[in-house]
């Protein structure tokens, strides 16, 4: 799996992510800098991980989805390739136009950094092939804008099309308003495009892939799609 | 612009002493210029020039075989083999994160964060040690609120883990809350950048943000006791940038893998006038800085405001004169101004220039070398009566007091805080908050390394030199508590106002006690940072020096935890128990008492003790490891069983100690530790032959702390108490 790693002013978890890729599919991932025009050849990835892309001082990723890469990125997908954006990533990817609604201030306003439950809505797709439908998988958070919304129709979309991947949940598996951490629509913590190929999510997978971090269960999304992209080759 | 005229108001305005006057005109033969005079208020100020403690902090000690840099660089370096480096150190930020909390603590984190990575470290790990006023004291929620916030606003964005620290209330912070901020860096063990500059006529370099009027006369402030108006230096409060702060690191770290620098300074406390004397002092060469080149964000700046801006994320350089275009490119690269503000000279003189004139002029060594040094006179603290348990009254019940004391603002759960701070980034996290010390690997490992910020100051203000003991004693013992071997300390040492005779015995009790206890332990001091003047109208702060230590386990996976790990194991308790209730907080939180001598530390008992139960960790014999700090032993049972959701079901108190003695006295050099049933004979044995005190009080098992013959407390009852004080006060619900 030849995965590259976007590199905005301010992105802060790229080290992390390039780890987690790294022990998914024994491969180094590539930096790119945001000023590039194009992303390496033969990329079967893109990843936009998390961190304060310029500081997160306008909206949220509003700056970063205008950065020259993007449009490579935009390409990229159009063209059906696997795009993953993580916390600032799935704000970058909102902002950008690459997946719809968009992410606000935490309910009770405050950052936030712990553990949640989320459960895995289904299996069938390149980003949860890793999990079994409804399982309940535990990965941290850390963010403070991670409430995501749409309106009314596009949420109806999502439900309907199935694009809901990932839900904040208790240990075993209800959803609801206690569970939902951050006031998002529908308990939404991921969700993919239209045509299944670009996944962003506001939980962090790659901080939970070693067993020195107390759980491993972020892996499962990475091993998932190194499979995806082998079953594919 | 003309500049004003030296008058003895102006002179007094900026906080220099009629008799420091006079001795910086005996010191130049004339008078000063007033950009003269705002440069020797920033390098004479309490804060920068340490004039009351320096005397003292000689004492300490600084030196051992792994300390490859004590105090007086940006930070203190300690090797831990493989060429591998820790960087570290702690300072405050008090002054500030009480006038403007969120700002405040935003550019202390951002500070501390500067002074590690300027020599050349990438920052792994933050802790704090945040001590507010009184939860019923009307400005408390606010401060907490915006401290907090702004601890986490900084280090989150800027993407270093928070991953330990203390957190406490009492009144006498009422209007001083403390702020201290400690960073801890890896870096090349043959790669550690410094301050001082060399060769004669090489490029200063100005990187970083703009310079702006924010900040002017910081470090004075910091140097001055607070009134009712204090809030009205809310412009001597500096903005915090963590994106900047992001940028000059990568920017900085990739022209030092470059090999661009000669030397580095942050520009912090007296920001341009600080850095440019500290570089040419220490490398024994004259400055000249050409001000028109500084990058500035306002219009019309003079040269004594640029002197004294303290506008944050900025940094001064010596460049190598040959690789000036690849450093300029590789700040460009990161949106970062890159300018070159003077050159080093052979005259020993620092110069500034602006506007085609010469505005400064004065001896470079001197201003350092030269700063008042005073011995302030000193009293001891008076010495408090020892408290024995009989008279002190029992409590109804031994599991109501628990209940309560474990919901206290002292010993409740402080997870509220911790939340808000991004713990785990960087993957590296293998023990988060609310355990003895934070661990964290070491790039892949297998090393790690723990961490601890300690203090108890109501210890501290019974019996300084006890107090200052214990403070050392007890991040020593938290380092253990996890398997780590303690290497070295950062000191952050916040006092009142050192004028008055009590308030200086304190610091030279504290400073004594620290020392004694840095010796015995092999634990010696590589940083640290001095705060006086915690004083609003005349009331001083606890004595309060925060020590934060660091060690470095060879394996992180044989890290010990607090949390219980099975039913059935054998409880142990190492050290001895007299059931010592002076200053404990069962007497303060159950008793309303704030009385008697602190517990006593013998340092010979800590480190022995502390070997044998870090042996036991390393053999894979201890399974859960806790030391017993503020509480008492009954306090710390419930946090292991907290921690894990098995209970302990404990053997009643011992004929010879009163019940309330022994489950809540804070006899120090004590830890808990389980081992598996087929082992306990054994380490009982082996404890016995190397003279530990050692006994078993139990067992682990059920739901409950069970106490033989008291009721039974369910583990979810205390983990609702423990967690509900913090969240119900912010939120306004409880007081």
């Amino acid at each position: 799996m030849k995965s590259a790693v976007l590199v905005f002013p301010g992105i802060n978890r790229e080290r992390d992510m390039a780890r987690a890729l790294k022990l998914a599919s024994g491969q180094e991932s590539t930096m790119v800098w945001h000023a590039e025009t194009a992303l390496p050849k033969g990329t079967d990835l893109v990843v936009v991980p998390g961190g304060f892309s310029y500081g997160d001082y306008l909206r949220c990723g509003a700056i970063a989805a205008r950065s020259p890469v993007m449009d490579a990125v935009r390409a990229f997908a159009a063209d059906g390739g696997l795009v993953m954006g993580v916390c600032n990533g799935f704000q970058i990817l909102c902002e950008s136009g690459l997946l719809p609604g968009i992410l606000m201030r935490n309910a009770k306003l405050k950052f936030l950094c712990h553990d949640v439950h989320l459960r895995v809505e289904r299996s069938d797709t390149a980003f949860t092939r890793g999990y079994n439908a409804r399982q309940v998988i535990r990965v941290p958070i850390a963010h403070g804008e991670g409430n995501y919304t749409a309106d009314a129709e596009t949420l109806k979309r999502l439900e309907g099309d199935g694009r809901v991947l990932y839900r904040y949940c208790s240990p075993t598996g209800e959803v609801g308003d206690l569970h939902n951490i951050n006031g998002a629509a529908a308990s939404i913590a991921g969700i993919v495009s239209e045509k299944g190929n670009v996944l962003g999510m506001m939980p962090h997978p790659e901080n939970h892939v070693e067993d020195i971090m107390g759980c491993t269960d972020g892996r499962g999304l990475f091993a998932g799609l190194v499979e995806h992209l082998e079953r594919a080759a | 612009m003309t500049e004003p005229k030296i008058t003895p108001e102006l002179v007094a305005s900026h906080g220099l002493k009629p008799d420091e006057y006079e001795r910086i005109l005996k010191l130049i033969g004339r008078e000063p210029t007033f950009t003269e005079l705002g440069i020797f208020s920033a390098m004479w100020n309490e804060h920068c020039s340490y004039k009351s403690s320096r005397i003292h902090l000689k004492g300490l000690p600084t030196k051992a075989p792994w300390v490859l840099q004590g105090p007086g660089e940006n930070a203190g370096v300690i090797d831990i083999g493989d060429n591998q480096a820790i960087v570290f150190k702690m300072e405050s930020h008090n002054h500030p994160s009480y006038i403007e909390p969120y700002q405040g603590a935003t550019t202390g984190v951002g500070g501390i964060l500067r002074d590690v990575f300027t020599m050349g470290a990438r920052p792994i790990a933050c802790l704090n040690a945040l001590s507010f006023g009184a939860p019923e004291h009307p400005k408390t929620r606010h401060l907490v609120s915006g401290v907090v916030a702004g601890v986490g606003g900084y280090g989150n964005s800027f993407g270093v883990p928070t991953v330990g620290g203390q957190t406490r209330f009492h009144t006498r912070y009422d209007g001083n809350n403390l702020v201290n901020a400690m960073a801890v860096g890896l870096a090349d063990a043959d790669k550690i950048f410094l301050a001082a500059a060399s060769g004669v006529n090489m490029p200063i370099v100005y990187l970083g943000s703009k310079t702006g009027r924010d900040g002017i006369h910081g470090a004075s402030m910091a140097s001055a006791e607070f009134d009712e108006d204090s809030e009205e230096k809310r412009p001597t409060v500096q903005v915090g940038d963590p994106f900047a702060e992001k940028l000059l690191l990568e920017a900085c770290l990739e022209i030092m893998a470059a090999d661009c620098v000669i030397a580095i300074q942050d520009m912090g406390a007296a920001g341009l006038t600080c850095s440019a004397v500290e570089m040419g002092a220490k490398g024994d060469l004259g400055v000249e800085l050409n001000l028109d080149a500084v990058p500035t964000r306002e219009e019309g700046m003079t040269a004594y405001e640029m002197m004294l801006s303290e506008s944050q994320e900025r940094m001064l350089m010596v460049l190598k004169p040959e690789k000036e275009k690849q450093a300029e490119d590789i700040f460009r690269k990161w949106g970062l101004d890159f300018a070159i503000v003077g050159y080093t000279t052979p005259t020993l003189r620092f110069v500034v220039k602006h506007g085609g004139k010469v505005m400064a002029d004065l001896p470079i060594k001197e201003l350092g070398d030269e700063a008042p040094l005073y011995d302030r006179p000193h009293v001891p603290s008076p010495v408090l009566p020892v408290i024995h348990a009989r008279d002190i009254a029992a409590p109804s019940s031994i599991p109501d007091a628990l209940e309560k004391l474990i919901g206290t603002p002292e010993l409740c759960s402080k997870r509220w805080v911790w939340e808000q701070y991004d713990h785990v980034i960087l993957g590296n996290t293998v023990q988060r908050p609310g355990g003895d010390a934070a661990v964290v690997r070491i790039e892949d490992g297998p090393k790690g390394l723990a961490m601890s910020v300690d203090v108890t100051p109501r210890y501290c203000e019974a019996d300084p030199v006890e107090g200052g003991k214990q403070a050392v004693a007890e991040a020593w013992r938290n380092i253990t508590a996890v398997g780590g071997k303690p290497l070295a300390v950062t000191d952050n040492l916040n006092f009142g106002n050192p004028e008055r005779p009590e308030i200086m015995g304190q610091l030279v009790g504290c400073l004594k006690g620290i020392a004694e206890a840095c010796i015995t332990l092999d634990f010696p001091i590589v940083s640290g940072n001095v705060s006086l003047y915690n004083e609003t109208n005349g009331r001083g702060i606890l004595p309060t020096p925060s020590i934060g230590g660091v060690g470095v386990l060879d394996d992180f996976t044989k890290s010990a935890t607090l949390a219980f790990k099975a039913p059935g194991e054998a409880i142990l308790l190492i050290g001895e128990t007299k059931g010592w209730l002076g200053q404990s907080v069962y007497l303060r939180d159950i008793c309303g008492k704030e009385e008697g001598a602190p517990p006593p530390v013998d340092l010979a008992t800590e480190k022995r003790n502390g070997d044998v139960v870090r042996g036991m960790i390393h053999a894979g014999t201890a399974t859960a490891v806790h030391d017993i700090a503020d509480g008492g032993l009954l306090v710390a049972l419930t946090e292991m069983a907290m921690a894990s959701g098995i209970g302990a079901k404990l053997d009643a108190a011992p004929s010879s100690t009163a019940p309330h003695a022994w489950w809540f006295g804070e006899d120090q050099a004590r830890y808990i530790v389980t081992v598996a049933e087929d082992q306990l004979l054994t380490v009982l044995s082996k404890l016995k032959n190397v003279g530990v005190p050692c006994v078993q009080i139990g067992k682990t098992g059920g739901h409950a702390v069970a106490i033989a013959g008291e009721r039974a407390v369910d583990i979810k009852a205390l983990v609702h108490a423990h967690e509900s004080w913090l969240p119900n006060y912010m939120s306004g619900k409880a007081s």
